[in-house]
């Protein structure tokens, strides 16, 4: 048996499937999960069955959460009338981490893809498109990806709300980023978004 | 005028190791059917973005029955270090100074036009080939058109999805229609200001070729130039293509039309001479345009002298040899390049137990 007894196999064939690993690496986190067995392995499954049991999306945003609302969305203080539009909970993990962004947020799980069949309500826009009222929202602000998917589903966002004031992030130069490692595209879009300083 | 200095190559078709020196002097490559010449200038094709002249895979550049990895390596005459390699069952990768880079930062380190056979045909077959050449002019001009084209192709195939599939949800075709339309409007431009360039490079140039009028034609007349006629025209044409099930209509179906300038003849009725000839010139025209704001670009020619009599022969060696271009040139017998003389580097490639050889003298 090449990884040993067959329960370890199976813990090494379900890791190895996360991503960012790979059966190599899948391995070495076994073997060191076994032999930190309680310092790093008990406590890491029950951290996971903790959170297993608990997790689930946010009914209002798809946050995740361990409760019908995650705290941001039970928070009143957040409640300021702006909606800040991600696709995964990772990007909402990004923009939470700036601490630049005090409204709530959407999380769509995804972006519009006729050819992944994943369509408006796959993403939950209906659900969006009902916030704005019962939420009395008077900006939404898309922090989509630059890629077609992202704006495809921005500028079908946008064309779903016409009456409301609908913004995206700008795109351009990084902050500490020097004009030399740009490509094109990004210089383009930095020019043409150019401000009077 | 950027050169390539060395060339090496490793398991790449018919070439199982090859290390080759050049100067900047035009290359006249010679060799039998089969020896592995054009090979070697597909291995110079591939320090591009793109599949190369031949359009291949990562997978068909390995070397046969091996099948382990290839890789092309070159240097500059700069010092600038360009690889490109795929390891089994991987796309292809690229280093640039020994840092990865992405495949489209290689148009800015080296530009390259190539003529090759498969292209002789190109006024006479359909229109695909025309304007895969045109963008290819566009992108040797603007690499940025390549990302125009990219975009309006996954829109594209986004929107043909939905027609298919009968969805009728307008918001989701507007915006995709959006971005078809500012790319298509971006393309559209590209291609235009393309054939004033190639135009004007031609009239402006003392050639032995003849002069190609260009212009940009479309299937269905309509307001196909702006980003807002773009957007009307298929905004009003969904109901046409739900039916077909795809996108009748847009610049993926633009046309370039040739006429020989000199007789008014349109490019398909000439002869396969003078067809050959018009393709040439396109090219010096390219090149010429290209080295006219910046360092002209490396020219690959495939099998071209065979076509062409003694006189075009010698001046199209001569208008090379003035536009100060590195050129590659192929041929089965060294005598083809007689006329280059002293102004020729000249390898000689032979295959032997299916590997091939490269001989300078």
């Amino acid at each position: 048996m090449a990884d040993g007894p067959e329960e370890i196999g199976r813990l090494i064939g379900l890791m190895a499937r996360l991503p960012g690993m790979g059966p190599r690496s899948a391995r070495r986190a076994v073997l060191h999960l076994v032999k930190k067995r309680s310092q790093v392995l008990l406590p890491l499954a029950e951290a996971m069955k903790a959170v297993g049991e608990s997790v689930r999306p946010c009914v209002a945003c798809g946050n995740l959460a361990t409760s019908d609302l995650c705290p941001i969305c039970a928070n009143p203080k957040r409640a300021t009338g702006t909606l800040c539009v991600v696709a995964d909970v990772a990007d909402l993990w990004a923009m939470e981490r700036s601490q630049a962004f005090q409204g709530r947020y959407h999380v769509l799980g995804g972006l519009l893809s006729a050819l992944d069949a994943i369509g408006p309500d796959e993403l939950g826009i209906p659900k969006l498109v009902a916030r704005v009222t019962e939420e009395e929202l008077t900006e939404i602000i898309l922090a989509l990806p630059a890629t077609i998917d992202g704006q495809t589903t921005a500028h079908y966002i946008a064309d779903a709300l016409p009456e409301l004031n609908v913004t995206s992030l700008a795109q351009g130069v990084p902050i500490g980023g020097e004009l030399d490692f740009l490509d094109d595209g990004t210089i383009s879009a930095a020019l043409r978004a150019r401000a009077r300083v | 005028m950027p050169h390539l200095s060395t060339l090496t190559l490793s398991h790449f078709r018919s070439w199982r190791r090859a290390q080759l020196p050049f100067d900047g002097r035009i290359v006249a490559i010679h060799g039998a059917n089969g020896a592995g010449k054009t090979n070697l200038i597909e291995a110079i094709s591939l320090l591009s973005p793109g599949r190369g002249l031949r359009r291949g895979s990562a997978e068909e550049f390995a070397r046969r029955p091996e099948a382990l990895g290839w890789k092309i390596a070159a240097e500059l005459d700069s010092g600038q270090e360009l690889e490109t390699s795929a390891e089994p069952g991987a796309s292809r990768a690229v280093r640039i100074g020994g840092k990865a880079a992405p495949q489209v930062a290689l148009a800015s380190e080296l530009r390259m036009l190539w003529l090759v056979p498969s292209m002789d045909r190109l006024f006479i077959e359909g229109a695909e080939g025309r304007r895969r050449f045109l963008d290819r002019a566009a992108m040797s001009f603007e690499p940025a058109h390549a990302e125009a084209t990219l975009a309006y192709d996954k829109a594209m195939r986004e929107r043909n999805r939905l027609l298919k599939d009968m969805v009728r949800d307008a918001h989701w075709y507007e915006a995709l229609e959006g971005q078809m339309a500012a790319a298509g409007a971006r393309i559209q431009a590209g291609r235009a200001r393309t054939i004033s360039a190639l135009m004007a490079a031609q009239n402006a140039a003392e050639t032995a070729f003849p002069a190609a009028t260009l212009s940009l034609i479309h299937p269905e007349a309509g307001p196909q130039g702006s980003d807002e006629g773009l957007r009307r025209l298929f905004a009003e044409g969904r109901r046409r293509d739900m039916a077909a099930g795809r996108t009748l209509d847009g610049p993926h179906r633009a046309d370039l039309a040739a006429i020989w300038a000199e007789k008014a003849m349109p490019a398909a009725d000439c002869s396969t001479g003078e067809q050959k000839a018009l393709l040439i010139s396109l090219i010096l025209a390219n090149a010429r345009a290209l080295a006219a704001d910046g360092p002209a670009p490396l020219l690959l020619l495939d099998e071209v002298a065979a076509h062409l009599d003694a006189a075009r022969r010698a001046a199209l060696y001569d208008e090379i040899h003035a536009l100060g271009a590195q050129a590659f040139l192929t041929g089965t017998g060294p005598e083809l390049f007689d006329e280059l003389g002293e102004r020729a580097l000249r390898l000689q490639i032979t295959e032997e137990e299916g590997e091939s050889h490269a001989h300078r003298h």
